[in-house]
């Protein structure tokens, strides 16, 4: 695709979230559920395979051009971003990066043009950040592998046609795509949570479900330190981005209504102190962009250090969404705590972020490890 | 006398990628780590690394030694040690004729 035909997409996609997205946010959140109309949409304007190469039936955009995308869409609907999140970064993005080119074949240009939804079940009851402690199980029989085992809070499970599954055999992880027809697969929905309320969040059992061989990710015991680490890079370069998708929409918010509002005879933006959370929130949101740019480049050049300026990107960007997020309901007031501004929305979603594709606390012990690393004088 | 020759070449070129691999591991231990990194030590369960290092190595030897690693290869015990990283890029080298 051509620059112009690339840069179209992202207009295009700013302009769908404006005009499909952005009314019936609220919507979707309250009912939480997001319409199949809108995943027909986003699968017919092909950004369900916006970073899957052409070759594939993808739209091919590089990884900063993604994340452009990724940001129009999430400032608009974080449970929607949350879509591109789950089956084109981390499912497809996963498969791009370590499957066979049979495995390639057999699910990655249906997942490109939406026609297959893809979901990342990693984590259990017993196991969240502690991923690899997995009880999901697996064994070989013959040509193919069994499972079993119970996942939770899978985003997408609810409407997936494909699972992305890390299981253990006595410690040895392993991933596997597991299509949802296979006998022995079930959903149960889950709900009643504080952000991503429409992301169809559901359980996935594994009784005895049979996989072809074929359907195992990598090699055997492959499955945490490259397809785990794989999906979360992908997922958390998405996060990256929706958090500076959330703190922009926070500062649009914010100054709408400080403009606008008056209180004490003046406008309250005019008063010193609500100054300073726009001004914070314009530096922040500026420094989270660039942060993300800076680690679109690195992916797109596959640097080494790509995985590291990832890991920056998300910590920050969901650092200060929480932070723009909270100022913009502090702005807001009352009206901020009220679902009839959006502002208590983005609130929720944003301390999503510190949480999801790795907590904060677990991005800053992997940064401060970086730091040792390069900054540490030898002796 | 060319066999010989030719698995000599494969020697130099394996204890070439261990040098290089020995390096690159030794810049990213941490400061905490002042141990002498053996060729034969399992880097993960000695604790020199996570298992995310694992990607960074992945990107690090095809980037470093123009290679592909196949995704059958792509196992964290083939990315464990020196030797065996040195010698999966010996063997992808040589089943590519180089």
């Amino acid at each position: 695709m051509s620059d112009t035909g690339r840069s179209d997409v992202i207009a295009r996609a700013r302009l769908f979230a404006e005009t499909e997205l952005a009314p019936r946010a609220a919507e979707f959140d309250r009912d939480e559920f997001l319409p199949q109309d809108v995943i027909t949409k986003m699968a017919a304007n092909g950004f369900l395979g916006a970073s899957i190469p052409t070759a594939w039936g993808g739209l091919g955009l590089d990884p900063l051009e993604y994340g452009e995308l990724t940001e129009a869409i999430g400032k608009a609907c974080a449970s929607t971003r949350a879509l591109l999140t789950v089956h084109t970064s981390i499912v497809a993005g996963t498969l791009l990066d370590l499957a066979s080119k049979r495995l390639k074949g057999k699910y990655l240009a249906a997942l490109a043009r939406g026609e297959k939804i893809g979901c990342f079940a990693l984590s259990e009851e017993g196991a969240g950040s502690d991923a690899a402690s997995v009880a999901t199980s697996y064994i070989r029989k013959g040509d193919s592998f069994v499972l079993n085992g119970r996942k939770k809070w899978i985003s997408f499970a609810g409407v997936a046609d494909l699972f992305l599954v890390l299981a253990s055999d006595n410690g040895v992880p392993s991933a596997f795509m597991v299509e949802r027809d296979m006998p022995g697969v079930r959903t149960r929905p889950m709900s009643g949570f504080l952000g991503n309320r429409a992301t169809h969040i559901a359980e996935v059992e594994f009784d005895d479900v049979e996989v072809p061989a074929e359907n195992l990710i990598a090699g055997v015991g492959a499955g945490f330190g490259f397809v785990v680490n794989t999906a979360l890079l992908h997922g958390r370069y998405s996060i990256a981005w929706a958090g500076v998708a959330l703190a922009q929409a926070a500062l649009e918010e914010m100054c709408s209504y400080a403009t606008r509002r008056e209180q004490f005879g003046v406008k309250i933006g005019t008063q010193q102190l609500v100054q300073k959370m726009v001004a914070d929130t314009v530096t922040n949101v500026a420094a989270a962009r660039e942060l993300c740019r800076s680690a679109g480049r690195s992916l797109a050049r596959r640097d080494a250090d790509a995985a590291t300026e990832t890991i920056i990107a998300k910590y920050f960007s969901s650092t200060i969404a929480q932070r723009a997020t909270s100022d913009a309901v502090q702005v807001l007031g009352g009206n901020g705590c009220w679902s009839g501004y959006p502002a208590e929305r983005l609130f929720r979603e944003a301390k999503i972020l510190e949480i999801i594709e790795g907590t904060s606390q677990l991005q800053q012990i992997l940064i401060a490890d970086v730091g040792y690393k390069k900054f540490a004088r030898k002796a | 006398m060319r066999d010989e020759v030719v698995a000599n070449m494969a020697d130099v070129m394996v204890a070439d990628a261990a040098a290089k691999i020995r390096g690159y591991l030794r810049e990213n231990m941490t400061a905490f780590q002042d141990v002498e990194l053996d060729d034969e030590d399992n880097i993960f369960e000695r604790g020199y690394f996570t298992s995310l290092f694992a990607m960074q190595l992945l990107h690090y030897v095809e980037s470093t030694f123009d290679i592909e690693v196949p995704d059958d290869y792509i196992i964290l015990q083939n990315f464990s040690s020196v030797r065996r990283l040195a010698d999966m890029v010996g063997e992808l080298k040589a089943s590519a004729g180089e």
